[in-house]
């Protein structure tokens, strides 16, 4: 591979874990991620997992994408963590592999002494409110900047699956923070 | 999302009439009937718990419609009564289960197959029971459309085993066109017809069609009227309603079999394990263990013969499964050989590797 920000071992196979609590569109992301892969004509496969609680319980979404057959539905390690809370942190950071990424919103989790060497901080709350308007949409802060990290769907499929996905009056806002989010991981990467 | 496919392979089957009680995580099929069903002539009814719905559903049937429940664990304790009644009274319709982690509310939104036994012998009295249990997205959308042929073929209700992790998971699924399905059509017969007997699946009445037919959960004759003291009219009943799908099993089952010579271990799977334990074999015959490969797709009526099979080519089967030993028990009727259950509860699906592991220690 090229370009070393892109340099994970999985050209055929990636797993990534967004997490974070209900109600911050964690599902809504693996959602878009898994649905973005498949109209890039890989294998995808998502799962989550949710309290009972609608929102502010543990929340996370598994995204597989694959060229060949899934047969893993609930893999122990994952290549890849997104986490947008502290409780969330803490929970997963364990399932993330060796020389796996990680990827925070920096004012809502701090990795503390353990960080892993592949970490990625962003302000995406921060972002999302500030230049938005609206908080909810850190997840879409967050899809740009992991996606321009790991590249490893397009960035065209991702962007229509927004589209197809959210309230068609928030689309556009959706999109801008998306890119925002996109440029910000260029800057870095 | 398995969910969603149950929900669109019943509106492929011609399913109109859907009533539930939402429960985590069966919720979406019910979120998808509610959509579509109104904007196709269909109804669509929350009930007030999972008891009237199933009464509705079977009332719905008896009106004319093709109906459909869906529920998970804690409903399904509810539904049981009516399940019988629905044996009984010979009505085709169809309850999917997706089940997740009990006893009791238990870990309410996660994954399990604790309910497989309970889905063969959960409600009371002689009986037999179709259950049919999907391994990915794509077989939920169809198995559902199978499920309601078998119930009409065989007048009677027919559960859709799903487990918690293919009810939520997301995947490729391709919708066929309406044109490539084959319905089983509703047997009906001459005015003069018995709806309850004179052949093993009588044909069957509809309200408002003008004819009088009672309906009843109690022991009744063949006209429908109650008859609860006649020994013989209850013997010959029920051992025409266990009969109808007993004499009919070779032609139910369904099963995925993939052997290979030389195999000393067997694995027996179902449903969402069966992703994990296919993954597990094919790894582990890369690493030169011969395994063979057992899928149970119908596993009420269980499927004898093929377990039979299986266990005169293996010395020991490996029947991984997200409850404590419940298909490994059943298995273990029909051999001598070791049987021994890979289990997991928790929530949390069997991964490759540690299945793959215990097919290696034992091949």
């Amino acid at each position: 591979m090229k370009d070393s920000g892109r340099n994970w071992r999985i050209e055929r196979k990636m797993n990534i874990r967004f997490s974070g609590f209900g109600g911050q569109g964690i599902i809504l992301s693996g959602y878009i991620f898994g649905t973005a892969a498949v109209n890039d004509g890989k294998s995808a496969l998502q799962t989550q997992s949710y309290g009972s609680e609608s929102r502010g319980g543990g929340c996370r979404s598994d995204v597989l994408v694959s060229q060949e057959e899934i047969y893993d539905l609930g893999p122990s390690k994952f290549d890849v963590l997104v986490a947008l809370s502290q409780s969330a942190y803490n929970s997963y950071i364990g399932s993330l592999g060796k020389g796996g990424i990680l990827l925070v919103d920096e004012d809502l989790v701090d990795p503390g002494s353990h960080t892993p060497p592949k970490t990625h901080k962003i302000k995406a709350t921060d972002i999302a409110f500030k230049k938005f308007g609206n908080k909810i949409m850190a997840n879409m802060v967050m899809m740009g900047f992991v996606n321009s990290i790991l590249g490893v769907i397009s960035k065209e499929s991702l962007k229509k699956a927004i589209r197809d996905n959210v309230a068609e009056e928030t689309a556009e806002s959706n999109l801008q923070a998306f890119d925002e989010g996109y440029r910000m991981g260029k800057e870095i990467n | 999302m398995g969910d969603e496919a149950a929900a669109y392979g019943a509106l492929y089957a011609g399913c109109n009439f859907f009533a539930g009680y939402p429960i985590t995580p069966a919720s979406e099929i019910a979120e998808v009937m509610a959509r579509e069903l109104p904007r196709s002539d269909g109804y669509y009814v929350q009930m007030e718990d999972e008891i009237s719905s199933i009464s509705a559903i079977i009332g719905a049937v008896w009106a004319g419609g093709k109906a459909m429940t869906a529920t998970s664990g804690p409903g399904f304790s509810l539904m049981q009564e009516n399940i019988g009644y629905a044996i009984m009274t010979e009505t085709p319709c169809v309850l999917v289960n997706v089940q997740r982690s009990g006893p009791s509310t238990g870990q309410a939104t996660k994954p399990a197959q604790g309910d497989v036994l309970q889905a063969r012998w959960g409600t009371h009295g002689d009986h037999e029971i179709i259950a049919l249990s999907p391994s990915s997205v794509q077989e939920t959308f169809s198995l559902t459309i199978e499920a309601f042929n078998l119930s009409e073929k065989y007048r009677t209700l027919v559960i859709l085993l799903m487990d918690g992790e293919i009810g939520h998971l997301r995947e490729n699924i391709t919708f066929p066109p309406l044109e490539e399905i084959t319905l089983q059509e509703r047997k009906t017969g001459p005015a003069d017809a018995p709806s309850f007997g004179g052949a093993a699946v009588p044909p069957m009445s509809t309200f408002g069609q003008g004819r009088f037919v009672h309906v009843t959960g109690s022991t009744h004759k063949e006209n429908g009227m109650r008859d609860v003291s006649t020994q013989s009219v209850h013997q010959e009943l029920v051992t025409r309603l266990c009969g109808k799908i007993r004499d009919a099993r070779g032609e139910i089952w369904r099963i995925e079999e993939d052997y290979m010579p030389g195999a000393k271990v067997g694995v027996l799977t179902y449903g969402a394990t069966a992703r994990p334990a296919k993954g597990a074999v094919l790894e582990a015959r890369r690493q030169g263990t011969a395994v063979d490969f057992l899928r149970l797709i119908s596993i009420w009526p269980f499927p004898e013969e093929a377990v039979r099979k299986l266990a005169d080519r293996v010395d020991v089967i490996l029947v991984p499964e997200m409850n404590l030993g419940q298909i490994s028990r059943e298995v273990e009727r029909f051999t001598s050989k070791p049987v021994l259950p890979i289990s997991r509860i928790g929530g949390v699906i069997h991964r490759v590797e540690e299945i793959k592991d215990e097919i290696i220690a034992n091949g």
